[in-house]
């Protein structure tokens, strides 16, 4: 916290300088595109959607104060509220109708209402047309003007200030760690029970609203307000701010916007002193200089400056955290799991066939079967990942077949993946702490506010416990891509236990662990089992499987082939021919 | 060696002092982007700029503004702050100059733009217009159409400012003659075909149509009209008079009605025009440099303004000394009291009152004929 | 409206959409051979039709001294990336004059050919090979050395290089635009429609390349081998397939593509140095409309654009582009939808 009071501070210290009045004028210019490529270091660079049309909504914001002061003389920090409450409803309204598009439909989506936006701004009359609409006043407080200048500079970098900080509080909170797993596609989110779609929308509102406040500014900055400044090239241009800076980085949108705002003055002034003519000269070089610096740094400027940047271990101030309130646990032999006669269909192919089977609490029961036998298909099934083509999964009496993934793990099913899914550049504590998404409450207000501190402590003391459970405390702190696949999986499993789940799904498990590892996981599940969890496993190990399961589930070819205890199954000819091949 | 070196240095400083009465003008043009056709001309003929006027050196800075009003008013106050210029002039596009205004409106600085720009009543106290107006333009083409006897027409313009502006300003002076506008078709430069927009005008069957586009991009809607068995007659508007609309329309464009400024029809101006003279000096000129057949609008209102600047700053050096408020202020005195000016493009008379000079009469009739423009008598 | 406007309607749509088709073709191209986002595939349109512009005013066409700087550069580039792997200077040598002496023969054959006069076909010919040799440079210089980024960075530098190619084309096009004559006079008329003999070519010429494509890509093994490498690279590495072979090839065939279609709208169309961006903007929402993968899709979707652009500019040619990128928004929710949510993109 200390760090940001000291930038704060730093604002009208660079105010009062001697600077030349010129660079307070860029610095103006820096600061306000800084805001907009910050909302798209949010969109793009942390939730993976990538837009152009931000500069669609700087324009609502510029259009909604010009309009507004110009014709009905309101003040302009009343019609701030009014520009941000209509970027608010056209952003929701668009996200709503673009984010369900996955890929590469996003990126066209807001190029396309981008340009309707635009030439719909340029062709009313009430907006002025191509003329735009000019001669609006500068911001004022009372009869103090704040003017272009020095003023100004204070007001805007203060602003922009405190987006980085809230963004920053924000990507450090519960709903932060659901907008930064957005970016890893959308299955381990919802099996951690993020809805996913709602968090998109947010993003992608808070960014048209971080533009918004952007757009205000510039109208009372430039005094005119015109189309070509909301249009696709500036689209691009705020893109190519974020992504030169370093997409990823909420600093990379400060960086970006300088760079670019400088490296279009310099060049203005200092290609014609070497060639002597101006004009497209630059917009050449310009390109180049683009292409030069993505080669390089592909991930932007501020990657360089993260590097060297020293990283500090989270402190631990949570030991004298609450206990989160746990769920009631199922008496040992009610019936958990019923998997109902499941069909997974993909055109001709079917890829589960009518399975059943039933797990009870208390049980560890394994689904094994050669490979291509439809174990992880029919997983997927009953966490609610694939649709059934016919058939029912019942939880505790509740039918689940239908519901999505997240609403499944809040009935008390937590699962793992057999790729392992998980946020590398975040550190194995908070990997697990998003396990525990679905106990807290907090959202995106108290997350930028930072009210949410208890709730975190709860949630990292949670994380830490699970953690340690599994027998891999000791990562804690490291960055979850630097961990082998070994412990990934273990991480993975600390997760899904911080769900609470009554049932635990685990997916290969064991893949990638070494023997004595092995034999750790092994105790580990034991463990969870004499404290109330169920467990279904996928697993090729057979040792572990025979060790650990109460009963197995054999499957071939997506049909059960036999059901029963290790003992039964290890002794029948007819599993034995499955898994060596031979006719039966 | 130290009195040495304090020698060099104060010789420098010196120097430079006097250089500082050095006059600075900063030039906004649109290089590239869509205005491109209108700015580069511009800066070409800026190239024949004198060095020096009335024994001062004059700088020449120029700036790209791209077409773009937020990159003009960027560049305007960059040359009121960083460079502190004593004039402005920018820029070729009316939506770009709009911007400009009031940053030198408020730094006391003069501004001649190089458009018809329009802006709200009282605002152009420190900004001069160098063309014609639309409506000085424009009362040319509706007289010729009264005596044509032409009663209805079509619009087929840009979808820009210019197209914008010249239907805003010909609407109520049609009115006035009483013909009537009976289809109004937009279309872009970089339209691939203009079909749909000649199939609704045609349909609606006018005497005559008016495009309103500038260069090479005013010929595509009159193929497309031909393409639709058009009969009518043709007007084009001021930014379309050069050679690249009949290279691009060849002879389709035959006989069409090209209102001009007297700039590009130089030799063809009876001897009695007042324009006559500066006229054949601009385009010899300008095509000494650039090339024969390269005359057009544009690069005349270039010339002009260095005429006026021949003009208008001995005078205010008179007043006082360059880089000072009261230079800029007695360019505009002097401006305003310039009286009647002949320039390439007419006779400029800016008065207290009206800062776009022209007089109705400006605008020549021209007829293209043969490939070529001749004057409509 | 009546039924012989809108045929006439239907058929510049169908005209223009054609053209759209062959640039959305390219696009999906690029994409599923590279993962490139190809943005300035309208520039190589403009400049073709302006290089035979020039070509035809018996000038020799500036695309000649970018063609042969981009070789130079290239083959530097090929010279120091081979020295640097074979530790062999004399190998550098060799694979830097692989790489620059088609180009550079090319463009002085057509410097040459500016002040010959030759027949209109012939010029055609050289200004497709001038442009068709600017894609493997361009994809050298740009793109080989981040074939491992994300798809957002290769798009960002897409950025980069439209801006600077479009900034080279008003340096030596100039600001106006050109008009090529037309490859064939004729006309015939059916009822209310005349289909002109540009017209007719651009149709056959368009369903000439879709089906050559269509052919290339799902029944060579050259082919075939292209799109594995879009798929994964290291596997295509694995059997033996360049990727960097592939790249060059794969930008050759897209800005050969375009380099064709600007021949095409030529005559038709009045072309600026910046009339490519949006040309190749509306070819891209017909590509992403067949979801960057279908061919016959693309054909489909860039139709589509056409129509719905001669229709809009005839109701309201004013708001013309606010309708076509208006009514591009439920076709792509309704392609997103049926495609699928792929999980592994976002």
């Amino acid at each position: 916290m200390r760090r940001w009071l000291l930038l704060f501070a730093l604002v009208p210290l660079v105010a009062v300088l001697p600077l030349p009045d010129y660079w307070i004028f860029q610095l103006n210019y820096i600061g306000l595109y800084a805001l907009t490529s910050m909302g798209l270091v949010l969109l793009t660079g942390v939730s993976g959607l990538t837009s152009f049309g931000q500069a669609a909504f700087v324009g609502i914001g510029a259009y909604t104060t010009a309009w507004l002061t110009l014709n009905l003389g309101w003040s302009p920090w009343l019609t701030l509220w009014v520009g941000l409450g209509l970027t608010f409803i056209s952003a929701l309204v668009v996200g709503m109708i673009t984010l369900r598009m996955s890929g590469h439909y996003l990126p066209l989506a807001t190029i396309a209402w981008g340009l309707s936006l635009y030439y719909l701004m340029g062709n009313l009359d009430a907006l002025g047309k191509y003329y735009g609409l000019l001669g609006l006043q500068s911001l004022s407080i009372g009869s103090f003007d704040i003017g272009q200048g020095r003023p100004f500079f204070v007001l805007t970098w203060l602003i922009l200030l405190a987006a980085a900080l809230c963004m920053s509080q924000l990507l450090d909170s519960r709903a932060g760690r659901a907008i930064r797993s957005l970016k890893n596609g959308t299955q381990m989110a919802e099996a951690m029970g993020i809805n996913t779609f709602r968090y998109k929308v947010t993003a992608f509102v808070m960014a048209a609203l971080l533009a918004s406040v952007a757009g205000w500014l510039l109208a009372h900055f430039q005094r005119t307000v015109n189309p070509s400044a909301f249009g696709l090239k500036m689209g691009i241009e705020y893109l190519f701010m974020a992504v030169v800076g370093g997409v990823g980085y909420i600093w990379g949108a400060v960086v970006g916007a300088g760079l670019i705002k400088l490296m279009d003055d310099y060049l203005q002034v200092l290609l014609p002193k070497l060639i002597g003519t101006s004009g497209s000269y630059e917009v050449i070089v310009f390109g180049v200089v683009l292409v030069l610096v993505l080669k390089y740094m592909p991930d932007g400027l501020w990657s360089l400056v993260s590097r060297y940047m020293p990283r500090r271990d989270r402190k631990v101030d949570w030991a004298d955290a609450d206990h989160l309130p746990e769920t009631h646990k199922p008496q040992r032999g009610e019936l958990l799991l019923d998997v109902q006669d499941v069909r997974k269909q993909f055109g001709g192919l079917v890829a589960v066939n009518d399975i059943r089977f039933q797990i009870k609490a208390g049980e560890i029961v394994g689904l094994i079967g050669p490979n291509g036998a439809g174990k992880s298909t029919t997983f997927n099934l009953i966490t609610g990942v694939l649709p059934l083509t016919s058939g029912a999964v019942k939880f505790r009496g509740d039918t689940i077949s239908g519901l999505p993934s997240r609403e499944i793990l809040r009935k008390g099913m937590a699962r793992t993946f057999q790729h392992v899914k998980m946020i590398p550049d975040m550190t194995v504590l908070e990997n697990v702490a998003m396990g525990g998404y679905s106990r807290g409450h907090t959202g995106v207000l108290s997350g930028m506010l930072g009210t949410n501190r208890k709730e975190e402590q709860r949630l990292f003391k949670l994380a830490q416990q699970q953690l340690e459970r599994i027998g891999i405390g000791h990562t804690m702190h490291e960055q979850a891509g630097n961990l082998a696949m070994g412990q990934q999986r273990l991480m993975e499993i600390a997760r899904a236990l911080c769900a609470d789940p009554a049932l635990l799904l685990l997916d290969e498990p064991a893949a990638g662990l070494r023997h004595k590892e092995k034999q750790g996981l092994a105790d580990v599940l034991r463990q969870l089992q004499s404290e109330g969890v169920s467990i279904l496993l996928v697993e090729h190990d057979m040792d572990l499987v025979m060790q650990v399961c109460d009963k197995l589930v054999v499957m071939e070819f997506g049909t059960l082939l036999l059901e029963g205890t290790p003992k039964e199954i290890q002794e029948s000819p007819v599993v034995r021919a499955a898994y060596l091949g031979t006719e039966h | 060696m130290n009195f040495k070196k304090t020698l060099v240095t104060l010789a420098a400083t010196v120097a430079c002092s006097a250089a500082l009465a050095d006059i600075n003008i900063g030039v906004s043009l649109a290089l590239t982007g869509p205005g491109s056709g209108l700015g580069i001309p511009m800066q070409n003929q800026l190239k024949l700029f004198p060095k020096t006027i009335a024994g001062e050196k004059v700088n020449l800075i120029v700036l790209d503004d791209a077409t773009d009003p937020g990159k003009g008013s960027a560049n305007a106050r960059r040359f009121v702050t960083e460079d502190k210029v004593d004039l402005i002039f920018g820029s070729c596009i009316t939506a770009v100059a709009a911007a400009m205004t009031d940053i030198a409106s408020e730094a006391g600085t003069v501004q001649i733009a190089g458009s018809p720009v329009g802006v709200p009543a009282g605002k152009d106290k420190w900004m001069f217009r160098l063309p014609q107006s639309n409506t000085v333009m424009g009362h040319a083409v509706v007289e010729h159409m009264k005596k044509q006897g032409v009663k209805t027409i079509g619009f087929l313009g840009y979808t820009d400012a210019y197209g914008e502006q010249w239907l805003k300003e010909i609407t109520p002076m049609l009115d006035k003659a009483g013909i009537k506008i009976v289809a109004t078709e937009r279309f872009a430069r970089t339209d691939t075909s203009v079909t749909p927009q000649a199939l609704k005008i045609n349909a609606a069957n006018p005497d005559a149509v008016l495009v309103v586009a500038s260069g090479s991009g005013a010929a595509m809607p009159q193929l497309g009209l031909a393409e639709r068995g058009f009969k009518g007659k043709i007007y084009q508007t001021h930014a379309a008079a050069t050679q690249d609309l009949m290279r691009v329309g060849g002879k389709t464009v035959e006989g069409t009605f090209v209102v001009s400024g007297p700039a590009v029809i130089a030799e063809q101006l009876p001897d009695s025009h007042p324009s006559k003279k500066v006229s054949v000096d601009f385009v010899t000129k300008y095509e000494a440099l650039m090339g024969p057949k390269t005359r057009n609008q544009f690069a005349g209102h270039s010339y002009d303004f260095q005429v006026t600047m021949e003009k208008v700053l001995p005078v205010a050096l008179k007043k006082a000394k360059p880089g000072t408020p009261e230079f800029r202020a007695a360019i505009r005195d002097a401006l305003e009291g310039m009286g009647r000016t002949v320039f390439a493009h007419g006779v400029m008379n800016w008065t207290k009152e009206d800062h776009w000079g022209y007089t109705l009469e400006t605008g020549v009739m021209l007829k293209v004929v043969d490939g070529q423009f001749a004057v409509e008598r | 409206m009546d039924f012989s406007i809108a045929s006439i309607l239907m058929l510049d749509g169908f005209t223009n959409g054609a053209v759209y088709a062959l640039l959305g073709l390219a696009t999906v191209l690029v994409f599923t051979v590279t993962r490139v986002i190809f943005i300035p595939q309208g520039e190589f349109v403009a400049y073709g039709a302006l290089t035979l512009a020039m070509l035809q005013a018996g000038k020799v066409p500036g695309t000649v001294w970018l063609l042969m700087i981009l070789a130079t550069v290239a083959s530097l580039m090929e010279c120091w990336s081979r020295w640097h792997h074979d530790h062999n200077l004399l190998s550098g040598i060799k694979a830097a004059l692989r790489m620059w002496i088609p180009p550079m023969l090319i463009a002085l054959l057509t410097w040459w050919s500016a002040t010959q006069n030759f027949s209109m076909l012939i010029q055609a010919l050289l200004s497709v090979a001038v442009v068709a040799t600017f894609g493997p440079l361009v994809y050298r210089i740009a793109y080989q050395s981040l074939e491992s980024a994300t798809p957002l960075v290769l798009l960002i530098v897409s950025v980069g290089v439209h801006f600077a190619m479009t900034g080279f084309g008003l340096l030596v096009f100039g600001a106006e635009g050109f008009r090529n004559p037309s490859f064939l006079d004729q006309s015939w008329s059916f009822g209310p429609l005349t289909i002109s003999g540009q017209v007719f070519i651009i149709f056959l010429i368009a369903l000439i390349m879709i089906l050559v494509l269509w052919l290339f890509f799902e029944r060579t093994l050259f082919g075939k081998a292209l799109r594995a490498t879009a798929v994964n690279r290291t596997g295509a590495r694995l059997m033996g397939i360049s990727t960097h072979a592939a790249g060059q090839f794969t930008f050759l065939l897209a800005a050969g593509i375009g380099a064709v279609s600007g021949l095409l709208i030529g005559p038709t169309t009045t072309v600026f140095y910046d009339s490519g961006f949006l040309i190749g903007l509306k070819g891209f929402v017909a590509a992403v409309v067949a979801g960057l993968s279908s061919y016959p899709g693309a054909l489909i979707g860039a139709l589509f654009v056409g129509v719905v652009e001669s229709f809009g500019s005839f109701w309201a040619s004013a708001f013309k582009e606010v309708i076509v990128f208006t009514m591009i928004l439920p076709v792509l929710l309704w392609r997103s939808i049926r495609s699928g949510h792929s999980d592994e993109e976002h």
